[in-house]
């Protein structure tokens, strides 16, 4: 009997989806891992897996490692059944294929040389802007009270381009996840399934399926931790904090008429500080995981990606609490410049990098709590 | 690292399910435990690795199990499986120990799930592993490793030492290296011979030739060897394996799982000579899957072929490697190189012997055939909507039923009748001894994790006194 390839349930426009189709392949015909996580009862609600599938499908993983370590068919084994590392490459792949405007989407394979190079232009961007402005030495004055930052940039200049980064970047954003969308075969009505969306929320705010089936992520090896899904909470919530915080500031500046520096026991410094905090913490413990993460099922290409989109969050908060340090003093100025070229850079990489993940992450949790109530 | 001039007090050969149950009960009980495993770390386990669920009793429905399944009737099971082949006694002891496993297991830091898909007979009597028997393996070695048993890979007992049933040493072979380690007990929980095919070939000559193995090539009863040859007393026919008719393009070892093939009763199996061997639809398909390995093993060069059409395609799992298709019989024939006249005319023999029926897979339907030899006796429906598809099917060997003999302590029995004072044995190397025939779901695992905690139990309290 001649050997029989498996796995080819359906043509592929890449070599990494037709190997996820055959690891899927082979999944589904074992299932003992249905309990670990949504990807695997989601595989078993299909027989055969298209580009959109596997796409649903790699969105859908977390990446906790988990059914790596529970495989008996995982390397050395002959059927080489990865499936983490496999899925990380389909979703990476699929970022660049959903970005807008698809003339951008090479900036995802050289994500960590474009986010440094933008780093590095908006920090100097800001320096020079400040440093000749009027051509005062507005750099190194001494600054204090209400509205010392807008002395050293107009207010109006940082709404013109932080709003028009902000603006471009959620354009960019939503276009590519409408394409995300019809790419998975849903239609934009589904969005407005209220229940699914709830559970979705309540799925993507937890984090349910980054816990290796209910003890943690097996992130270095089989013995499971919760630490990874710890530093993403702190991270992610440290992340929504310092929104908070900008927005509460947006408020009092428009409303209130009240001009930052605040004061350090008001709502957008606190909110600011606790957030600036947790994305230095928690970016640092990602960091570790991802540096100690298991070779195996470590996606080596990607690690550019994941290890620059981290080290933004991390320079985000530490930027913006070295901004409140040193604000009463003649650096202030540097601090800054340092801390808004950090958020502008991280605005407009936005759409080609990491952060997408957590758009495509919530859409097919959503999907998946839609085919779950849809299938009973 | 193996000390040399160390003095274990329990050492276990062998690495699966029943071996780290007994290492962690006895390391509980305070003994110095080393676990010798013959496969190297990643094949470590045996057929646990490729288990999912565990059979136990309990008086009422818990949160992954829907209903009660009572001492007596988990016996009643075994002795309709085993048709009475099984030690009375032992059994009822398992049983009743059964009921403590799960509680047990989970504080060992293995985890259940209600039972998986496509396995909803299992919902009431059977718990499953989440992440499946390799999952369950890995909490048992961390537990173990944590507790401080000793834990050495690709290390094969190849000698012991045993005077008057008494163990004194054993010999481990590690690549050239050899080693004697001695230690107060010895637990024995290295499986079966499955894997060996020289002495499969002793009951079963070149037909074994052709047989596939489903776990790994590491299960070669080296240790159950030794044993019987130095004076246990053994169980089980020697001749006897757990054999299912598996996908023929399975690996030679390994496979697990993933190869097996749910979709006999939806087809017809045929043989090299494109014949009919045995009705398809005699009972349900749990019942029976078990009985088509030896079938198979009983056809010429070992193969046979599930044939069926369209019409069943989507009705059972999907499996590892496609149906091989054809858009007509005559070319399916040709694509399995069967003899197309002798193919067509078995189908057109069946399809005409199909009486009308109302077909359900899930119960014993009326779908009938009349008047041929062998019958097909439930879900015959006629094979006419192409595509037409088949799987070639060989016998896949499960499990070995050869073993030692063991009382209600698990200790050895010797070939006098007398029971060894420190030699204990646990898992599918004593299985014959509850399961003498037959199967039923998750009884190896019940076996080799009551008998582990039993023995590491009462080898520890042995090397203790």
């Amino acid at each position: 009997m001649p050997a029989t390839e498996f796995g080819a349930t359906a043509p592929h426009s890449s070599d990494d989806l037709a190997e996820a189709d055959r690891l899927m392949t082979i999944c589904n015909s074992c299932r003992y891992c249905e309990g670990l996580c949504a990807v695997f009862p989601a595989m078993e609600m299909r027989r055969a897996f298209a580009d959109g599938d596997l796409n649903y499908l790699a969105n859908l993983c977390h990446g906790c490692g988990a059914c790596y370590h529970d495989c008996q068919f995982s390397p050395p084994h002959e059927f080489n059944v990865n499936v983490p590392r496999s899925l990380s490459r389909v979703r990476a792949q699929s970022y660049a294929s959903y970005a807008w405007p698809r003339a951008l989407s090479s900036l995802f394979a050289r994500n960590g040389l474009v986010v440094g190079l933008s780093l590095a232009l908006a920090v100097a961007g800001f320096l020079i802007g400040f440093t000749f402005r009027d051509g005062r030495a507005t750099l190194f004055g001494a600054h204090a009270g209400p509205g010392a930052f807008y002395d050293v940039m107009p207010h109006g200049a940082m709404v013109v381009i932080f709003g028009g980064a902000f603006l471009y970047a959620l354009l960019a954003l939503v276009m590519a996840a409408r394409h995300f969308w019809q790419d998975i075969g849903e239609e934009p009505s589904g969005l407005a399934d209220q229940r699914s969306l709830a559970q979705a929320m309540r799925d993507a705010l937890a984090l349910r399926y980054l816990d290796g089936g209910g003890l943690g992520c097996m992130n270095e090896d089989e013995r499971p931790t919760d630490r990874r899904r710890f530093h993403h909470h702190l991270t992610f919530y440290g992340f929504l904090a310092c929104f908070a915080a900008t927005s509460v500031a947006t408020l009092y500046h428009y409303l209130f008429g009240r001009e930052a520096p605040y004061p350090i026991y008001d709502l957008p410094v606190l909110l600011g500080t606790l957030g600036g905090v947790g994305l230095v913490i928690g970016c640092a413990g990602l960091f570790a995981a991802r540096w100690r993460r298991e070779p195996a099922i470590a996606d080596e290409e990607r690690f550019g990606m994941d290890v620059a989109f981290i080290a933004m969050l991390f320079l985000t908060g530490a930027s913006g609490l070295a901004l409140l340090a040193l604000r009463a003093t003649v650096v202030m100025g540097i601090a800054l410049a340092l801390h808004l070229g950090v958020v502008f850079a991280l605005f407009i990489t936005m759409p080609y990098g990491k952060f997408v993940h957590g758009i495509y992450r919530f859409l097919a949790l959503l999907r998946y709590a839609k085919e779950r109530r849809n299938s009973g | 690292m193996i000390e040399k001039s160390a003095n274990y007090d329990v050492l276990i050969v062998g690495g699966g399910n029943a071996a780290m149950c007994a290492a962690i009960s006895a390391r509980r009980a305070g003994a110095r435990v080393l676990v010798l495993e013959a496969a190297p770390k990643f094949y470590r386990g045996g057929n646990t690795r490729h288990t999912r669920n565990m059979r136990c009793a309990h008086d009422a429905a818990t949160a992954i199990l829907t209903g009660p399944y009572t001492e007596a009737e988990f016996f009643d099971d075994l002795m309709r499986v085993t048709q009475g082949e099984t030690d009375e006694a032992l059994a009822r002891h398992m049983i009743r120990e059964s009921k403590a496993i799960p509680d047990w297991l989970v504080e060992q830091g293995v985890r259940w799930q209600p039972s998986l898909g496509g396995t909803l007979s299992l919902g009431r009597t059977n718990s499953f592993f989440l992440g499946g028997g390799r999952a369950m393996l890995n909490a048992l070695y961390d537990t173990a490793e944590r507790l401080g048993a000793e834990v050495a890979y690709d290390c094969e007992v190849v000698d012991l030492s045993i005077e008057d049933g008494m163990f004194l040493s054993a010999t481990m072979a590690r690549g050239k290296e050899r080693l004697a380690v001695r230690a107060t007990t010895l637990i024995a929980a290295a499986g079966g011979f499955e894997a060996n095919l020289e002495w499969m070939k002793q009951y079963w000559g070149k037909t074994a030739d052709n047989f596939l193995i489903r776990g790994t090539p590491y299960n070669r009863g080296s240790l159950l060897k030794l044993l019987l040859a130095k004076g246990v007393q053994e169980v089980g026919d020697p001749t006897q394996c757990h054999a299912v008719a598996i996908d023929a393009r399975a690996p030679k070892f390994d496979g697990g799982i993933i190869t097996r093939l749910d979709c006999v009763i939806f087809g017809i199996v045929v043989n090299k000579d494109a014949r009919r061997f045995y009705d398809e639809g005699e009972d349900i398909w749990p019942k029976r899957y078990a009985i088509w390995g030896r079938l198979v093993a009983g056809q010429k060069d070992q193969i046979a072929f599930i044939v069926f059409d369209a019409a069943s395609r989507e009705l059972f799992m999907p499996s590892l490697y496609p149906p091989i298709e054809a858009k007509s019989l005559s070319e399916l024939a040709a694509r399995l190189e069967l003899d197309s006249t002798a193919f067509e005319h078995t189908m057109r023999e069946f399809n005409a012997a199909v009486r009308p029926g109302t077909f359900d897979h899930t119960i014993l339907d009326d779908c009938r055939t009349e008047g041929l030899v062998p019958p097909k006796s439930h879900w015959a429906r006629r094979i006419e909507q192409p595509p037409f598809f088949a799987y070639p099917v060989r016998p896949g060997i499960t499990f070995t039923y050869l073993g030692t003999r063991v009382n209600k302590e698990a200790r050895l029995i010797m070939r006098d009748g007398r029971p060894s004072a420190n030699m204990f044995a646990a898992g599918e190397i004593m299985a014959g001894n509850v399961l003498g025939r037959g199967y039923a779901a998750g009884i190896g695992m019940t076996i080799g994790s009551v008998f582990g905690r039993i023995a590491g139990r009462e080898a520890a309290a042995y090397a203790r006194n």
